[in-house]
């Protein structure tokens, strides 16, 4: 098959859009210190709550707008038992993974494999006409566009603005922004719920733009985790953890050209290739903070260099409860 | 009445009313769903046997994870872990001079498959320890792998003769299955592996030194370190108990129950486990009376898509929102203790 590498591209901006969307509202949240282990079930609960709603009131605004409250609805639950009820986020978090997807696919049962409204594409004028960089980012869809603001977004209120500094104030040192006036366990749960707000509409994204349509699988599954992983990977920096999503976008686009190049390679290994990719990625990311690798790169500038892109600082209280003395 | 048991009661009946909730949005006669979920359990003996089969790969997933529990670590690899026992398992089952020795084989079998798991779960233990790769990740992630694995062998190399279908590779000839009561189509060995393996891990952690290491570690890390313990080294040991039991639980679905590797061997009954070990508190005599429940629940679900065309995944919303309710309680309890001043924290 021939590679037109500007209709890859424009695949990768588009199918990387819901993926971006929840490692974005991943990283809020975590910078605020909550971990959110919940996403992979509740991209699925929200995607097919989106496509119910779009279905039956044939609205798709409607459609996102319900799944951004499923998602800042899970959030929520994890940011409270959290907060206030002093229980583990990971528990809490892993058993609302498994019970949001078994609900989704409880609930969505009537919807499977019926045909649904879905996102129109829609250009931009003038802006799609410019060669390669035209049909790649300025011939989608709105969630995609939205995807792509987003990120800009994200990058200046967390780094650029006094409430994004007081976000990540709360994330490394809870105390001491209670110290300076500031309510940590209310930030927490804005943010908590602001970044489920992305993670929701991360799942309209895959059931209206995406991967139109729900069943049981929906093809979303996993992606939550790839999420998860892409937070780490960005080393907690938005606009780093969204380039993680394109490239992971772009080897699964990858994948497929793969497969029909190399037909004696059973398709299995394709579909699972995503992981140990990233366990290989976070194995690579913590090694590349030791001390050992960083002394053994002190006089090669250019390893250094590649290091520098890897590191990236846990906040320093992400997933430790603030508890007031 | 004690506390704790009114306690106990008022959670289960805000999940009943929840989940009562959730089917009258989704339109089915809530009354009616529970009466076929737990006449499709305990009905006929016939059902009781098939959640009996349920409750041996749970309690064996779940004695595995107090290990990894108690020392503080989350083996979410243990569905990876069920996986490749069953992996072995076939493996070993599938050798031509097995046919010969039956019951030497079914032996190899099983050990083959704790040895399956328990590697499955040192490659987690060692990303953790040594490569510093959180052990959500790597064991989420060798899930995924573990099911690549099984996918790539059933269409691959162990594919059927003729076609080559999700329904799993062929039948074991019959005299390599588990012995098992025709009537009730039960194998007493998984029951009898369920049962010494949770007195064996009641044992383990309560009377001996690897026990007491295991839960000091867990309850401080830094605190065991300076006593001269090696995290390390006990997180490595909790995996290998966790990743055995979970590889004898996939063997026992693979030689006791399907007969055959098929894609759905490990049933999500590891992550399934993680929510029974959860609920029992992380503790091991509460244990199997939560595994048995949820065996009802997962067993008596399967009649609702034929009864009333629902979607069978209702069990594990009711399992889910039973822990979250149970946390919630507990959560509760402490603060009610706190604000009498009772303890002190």
């Amino acid at each position: 098959m021939e590679l037109d590498l500007t209709l890859v591209f424009a695949g990768v901006v588009a199918g990387a859009a819901p993926i971006v969307l929840a490692a974005l509202g991943e990283t809020i949240t975590e910078k605020a210190g909550v971990i959110n282990l919940s996403l992979d079930g509740t991209i699925l609960l929200s995607a097919m709550v989106a496509f119910a709603v779009a279905f039956e009131t044939h609205n798709i605004i409607l459609g996102f707008i319900f799944a951004a409250i499923v998602g800042a609805a899970v959030a929520a639950i994890i940011a409270f038992f959290s907060i206030y009820l002093n229980q583990s986020q990971v528990a809490v978090g892993f058993v609302l993974t498994l019970m949001t997807r078994d609900l989704a696919y409880f609930l969505g049962n009537p919807y499977s494999r019926l045909q649904g409204p879905q996102v129109l594409s829609l250009p931009i004028p003038f802006l799609k006409t410019i060669p390669v960089l035209g049909p790649v980012f300025f011939d989608q869809s709105l969630p995609v566009y939205f995807s792509l603001i987003m990120m800009a977004c994200c990058g200046w209120y967390i780094y650029k603005t006094p409430m994004g500094l007081r976000l990540r104030s709360v994330g490394e040192h809870p105390l001491a922004s209670y110290a300076r006036g500031i309510d940590p366990k209310k930030l927490q749960m804005v943010y908590s719920i602001g970044g489920g707000l992305l993670v929701g509409l991360a799942g309209a994204t895959f059931s209206l733009c995406v991967k139109p349509g729900w069943g049981r699988p929906q093809g979303a599954e996993g992606t939550g985790w790839i999420a998860l992983v892409l937070v780490i990977f960005g080393g907690w920096n938005p606009i780093k953890a969204a380039m993680g999503a394109y490239l992971f976008s772009f080897l699964q686009i990858m994948g497929i050209y793969c497969q029909q190049w190399l037909p004696t390679v059973p398709a299995q290994v394709f579909q699972v290739a995503p992981f140990p990719l990233m366990i290989f990625t976070l194995l690579v990311m913590s090694l590349a903070q030791k001390e050992s690798v960083l002394n053994w790169a002190e006089n090669k500038p250019q390893m250094k260099s590649v290091l520098a892109f890897l590191s990236g600082s846990m906040p320093s209280a992400l997933g430790k409860p603030y508890r007031p003395e | 009445m004690p506390r704790y048991l009114v306690e106990s009661l008022l959670a289960l009946f805000a999940v009943l009313f929840s989940t009562t909730i959730i089917l009258f949005v989704s339109g089915a006669p809530p009354f009616a769903a529970y009466y076929y979920i737990i006449s499709g359990s305990l009905g006929s003996w016939i059902k009781l046997s098939q959640v009996i089969q349920v409750w041996v790969p749970l309690t064996l997933c779940a004695s595995g994870l107090l290990y990894t529990f108690r020392i503080g670590l989350w083996n979410i690899g243990v569905e990876g872990q069920v996986m490749l026992g069953a992996v072995f398992t076939t493996a070993v089952l599938r050798i031509d001079a097995a046919k010969s020795m039956p019951m030497l084989f079914i032996g190899l079998s099983l050990l083959a498959g704790i040895f399956g798991g328990a590697i499955w779960a040192v490659v987690a233990g060692v990303l953790k320890t040594k490569g510093g790769v959180n052990e959500i990740f790597a064991g989420l992630g060798l899930n995924f792998v573990g099911q690549g694995i099984i996918l790539w062998l059933i269409f691959g190399p162990w594919r059927r003769p003729g076609i080559a279908s999700m329904s799993g590779t062929e039948l074991f000839p019959q005299k390599l299955w588990l012995p098992f009561f025709p009537a009730l189509r039960l194998s007493p060995v998984g029951l009898v592996l369920a049962v010494a393996a949770l007195i064996l891990t009641a044992l383990f952690l309560r009377y001996t030194r690897l026990g007491l290491n295991l839960k000091a570690i867990g309850n401080n890390r830094e605190a065991a370190y300076r006593f001269g313990l090696k995290p390390d080294r006990y997180m490595i040991i909790a995996m290998i108990l966790a990743g055995g039991f979970a590889g004898l639980a996939g063997s026992v679905q693979a030689a006791g129950v399907y007969h055959r590797l098929l894609p759905a061997i490990s049933s999500n009954y590891g992550y399934l486990a993680l929510l029974v070990v959860m609920l029992s508190n992380y503790n091991v005599w509460i244990t199997p009376l939560v595994a048995f429940f949820f065996a009802c629940l997962n067993v008596g679900s399967i009649q609702l898509p034929m009864m009333l065309q629902l979607d069978s995944s209702l069990s594990g919303v009711i399992q889910g929102a039973l822990v979250l309710a149970a946390m919630g309680v507990y959560a509760w309890r402490v603060r009610a203790k706190m604000a009498q001043g009772m303890v002190q924290r």
